[in-house]
């Protein structure tokens, strides 16, 4: 019986990786890359032209490569690792210049930041590229305030809403805590709590196309806890999860809806209310 | 009494069972609720996050050091239950497992059975093959004792019977055991215990799980808080304890952590009411025991998880349930929509060893990664970058050899093309440049359907123009790049 198991040399058994501990944050750059993410690229454009406003009215310098598109994350959660691979070496070329990489979704900086060591595990050489990647990237509310540690006036009219967090990026880089003390900085916004609010919105990419029906009573039971929560909007930094979200209340002809954290904020600092 | 088809009696995937569960108000009312308390529970077991960070540091490390010399510990462990007086057998497979035991029986000219719990005793379904052989088996802890007497599954490792409530059970006893029908939960377990108690008394043999066996002093720990595991354990002449090889742990002071994690983990306990260390059959003079103790230890795909680096840290699973208690999947579809003996995140990553994934295609698929469950898990087990790794898995050609056992269950050509096509359009910047100016010029021609997408979502309609577009423009505008 036990001869079974001596195929496989014990010492291949792992453990858990340390502990990260907290996240040191660098000074305030001069430039940055903005990395849109396809999902903004394509259906929320005026969030990612937000998120550079607010960039830029930190004083920084934006810049955006063109050849950007995808993180790669759509192929890699549904398991091909290849094609991601080659989306993602053609990402690590085109945000190689050593700035700071700021991306307005969670699940797409987590990409960056956690995955990215996954998928090329197998390549040493291309490893350094990716820790520098790794270590350069911050996810939009992160970085505006850890890194420009922001102050804000609210010119807004005074409002409730309900914030929603990629649930892998609030697990991965706690973006809910950055995206709540961001929002704790306008003084006319009050935020409101949800009805399980941590859960997961149903989204998980190609989860969303794959299990159609368990994908669509966990977006049923978001939008009805987002709806009863007495928030006039959702507000939330992730892409797929704000497709998703306004997505399933437009089939349902609710009047409620979400919008990109990028550009409620902007509305509020910079006092261009949004018709 | 709704009138649902039980999901049990479902054939088809995932997907079709997973339709009728979330059609019934009252099976998601059940889940819900149930969980909502069980995670309730759990937070308030850890009220300190760095002590409970560090506990399941160690916990990892713990079963991490048992796995690296999980050959020697098995070795050790038999040699010190032999010493103790307790009948080592080794089983490959459930087949050979329902063997062993109902040989135990057979030499006893045993016809009755009382189980503990025992998931292991599920994966052999040891209950038809006995019944089939003349052999009744009853169980004895009150969820398990519920889903028997409806013909049914555990939908839950811990709480098997948590997909019906209080009153749902009172129709049953009422319909089964002729008992008037009472929703008052005292009474319902009143009932259960009268049956039961005889039952431990007539029992040629007890069957029950283990929790952690232990190498070093040859002990059988079981913890429980019902008493049944104790009684199965020690009023019938023979206890034949089924577990898996993977519940080796070196020594006792590796257990306090383990133990304390579990309870914890599982329904916010402390400490479970009985914890029962087995360590031999009744000595000379001793009043009371079993005369005879086995052990049989199960494999049924756990070496094959254990031959691979990542796969075998599902070795680390100590079964307290968490991960599917804090499962927004699992709480909606409840148990028995996996339609395997192991439910939830931790069922999707150990039964494709055990099954193959021809059997379990779309297990790796249900789950959205959100991550709750390997952020609860007392023993660090990567669940998500695990079920990701069945994926890949999944969708390998046969001849890219898979590695996980029946591995290409869902590997389609017309899908690979897919996502090559995407690889090709999002490496290229002058491809992808130009599916945004396509897209956003010709928006107004999105489909009205797309796909499943449209069952819960309206279209999604490009912009009119691409971030591309409007970024280019306003950084020319202000003197960027």
């Amino acid at each position: 019986m036990n001869e079974l198991f001596y195929d496989a040399a014990p010492n291949a058994t792992r453990v858990a990786p340390e502990r990260p501990g907290p996240r040191q944050y660098p000074a305030k750059p001069r430039e940055v890359i903005l990395f849109g993410t396809c999902v903004v690229d394509l259906f929320f454009p005026e969030a990612g032209l937000d998120a550079i406003r607010l960039l830029e009215r930190e004083g920084i310098r934006v810049h955006f490569p063109e050849g950007q598109s995808c993180c790669g994350q759509p192929a890699w959660t549904s398991g091909y690792a290849a094609e991601a691979r080659e989306v993602a070496r053609a990402q690590l070329a085109v945000l190689e210049s050593g700035m700071p990489v700021v991306v307005p979704s969670g699940s797409c900086a987590g990409m960056f930041r956690q995955h990215y060591r996954e998928l090329f595990a197998e390549e040493p050489e291309t490893l350094k590229r990716v820790e520098s990647l790794a270590e350069r990237t911050f996810e939009f509310t992160e970085f505006l305030l850890k890194v420009c540690c922001v102050d804000w006036q609210d010119l807004g009219q005074p409002t409730r809403i309900a914030l929603h967090t990629s649930c892998s990026a609030r697990r991965e880089m706690n973006t809910h805590l950055h995206a709540r003390e961001l929002l704790g900085k306008l003084a006319r916004v009050e935020r409101v709590d949800h009805d399980h609010e941590s859960e997961c919105c149903g989204f998980g990419g190609t989860f969303s196309v794959r299990m159609p029906e368990v994908s669509g009573a966990m977006v049923q039971d978001k939008t009805r806890s987002l709806m009863a929560s007495g928030a006039d909007e959702m507000v939330t930094a992730d892409g797929g999860c704000l497709m998703n979200i306004n997505g399933s209340l437009d089939k349902q002809q609710q009047a409620f809806r979400g919008r990109h954290l990028a550009s409620f904020l902007w509305e509020r600092v910079s006092g261009e209310g949004k018709a | 009494m709704s009138q649902r088809i039980p999901v049990t009696e479902l054939t088809g995937g995932f997907r079709d069972r997973a339709e009728v569960a979330l059609a019934d108000g009252q099976l998601r009312t059940n889940f819900r609720t149930a969980m909502d308390s069980l995670m309730k529970k759990r937070a308030d077991a850890f009220p300190d996050e760095e002590e409970r960070e560090g506990l399941r540091e160690l916990g990892n490390r713990i079963k991490a050091r048992a796995l690296s010399r999980l050959p020697d510990l098995l070795e050790q462990l038999e040699a010190k239950l032999t010493d103790n007086g307790v009948k080592v057998h080794w089983a490959e497979t459930t087949e050979q497992a329902n063997e062993i035991v109902h040989g135990i029986i057979g030499a006893r000219q045993g016809s009755q059975v009382v189980k503990g719990k025992s998931m292991v005793s599920e994966e052999m379904e040891m209950n038809d093959y006995l019944a089939e052989r003349g052999v009744e088996c009853l169980e004895s802890d009150m969820g398990e004792y519920i889903v028997q007497l409806d013909g049914e599954k555990p939908s839950h490792i811990i709480m098997p019977a948590i997909h019906k409530n209080r009153y749902q059970v009172a129709r049953l006893f009422h319909d089964k055991l002729g008992v008037d029908e009472t929703d008052d939960v005292n009474e319902l377990i009143q009932i259960g215990r009268r049956t039961l108690r005889r039952k431990f008394m007539e029992a040629d043999v007890g069957v029950s799980g283990v929790n952690f066996a232990i190498a070093e002093t040859g002990t059988l720990l079981l913890v429980e808080n019902e008493g049944n595991g104790r009684m199965s354990t020690n009023a019938p002449p023979v206890h034949i304890a089924v577990t898996g090889i993977e519940k080796v742990v070196e020594n006792l002071r590796d257990v306090v952590p383990l133990l304390s994690l579990l309870t914890r983990s599982a329904l916010g306990q402390p400490i479970t009411t009985y914890v029962n260390m087995i360590s031999g059959p009744r000595k000379a003079d001793e009043l009371d025991g079993p005369e005879e103790v086995h052990l049989v230890l199960l494999d049924n795909g756990r070496s094959g998880a254990f031959a691979d680096a990542q796969m075998r840290q599902t070795l680390n699973c100590i079964r307290c349930g968490a991960c599917m208690n804090h499962c927004p999947v699992y709480t909606r579809v409840g148990g028995h929509t996996y339609g395997e003996v192991y439910p939830g995140p931790i069922g999707k990553i150990v039964t494709p060893h055990m099954v193959g994934l021809h059997q379990v295609p779309d297990h790796p698929s249900a789950s959205s990664l959100c991550g709750a469950c390997g952020e609860v898990c007392p023993v660090k087990i990567p669940i998500p970058e695990l079920l990701q790794r069945l994926r890949q898995e999944n969708v390998k050609s046969p001849a890219e050899g898979p590695k996980v056992k029946d591995g290409g269950a869902k590997y389609s050509r017309k899908e690979r093309l897919i996502w090559r096509f995407w690889q090709t359009l999002n490496s290229s910047p002058v491809l992808y440049r130009l599916f945004l100016w396509g897209a956003t010029r010709f928006r107004k021609l999105t489909p009205k359907h797309v796909g499943p997408w449209t069952e819960n979502h309206t279209a999604p309609v490009p912009a009119k123009r691409s971030l591309h577009d409007l970024a280019r423009e306003h950084l020319a505008r202000n003197g960027g790049q």
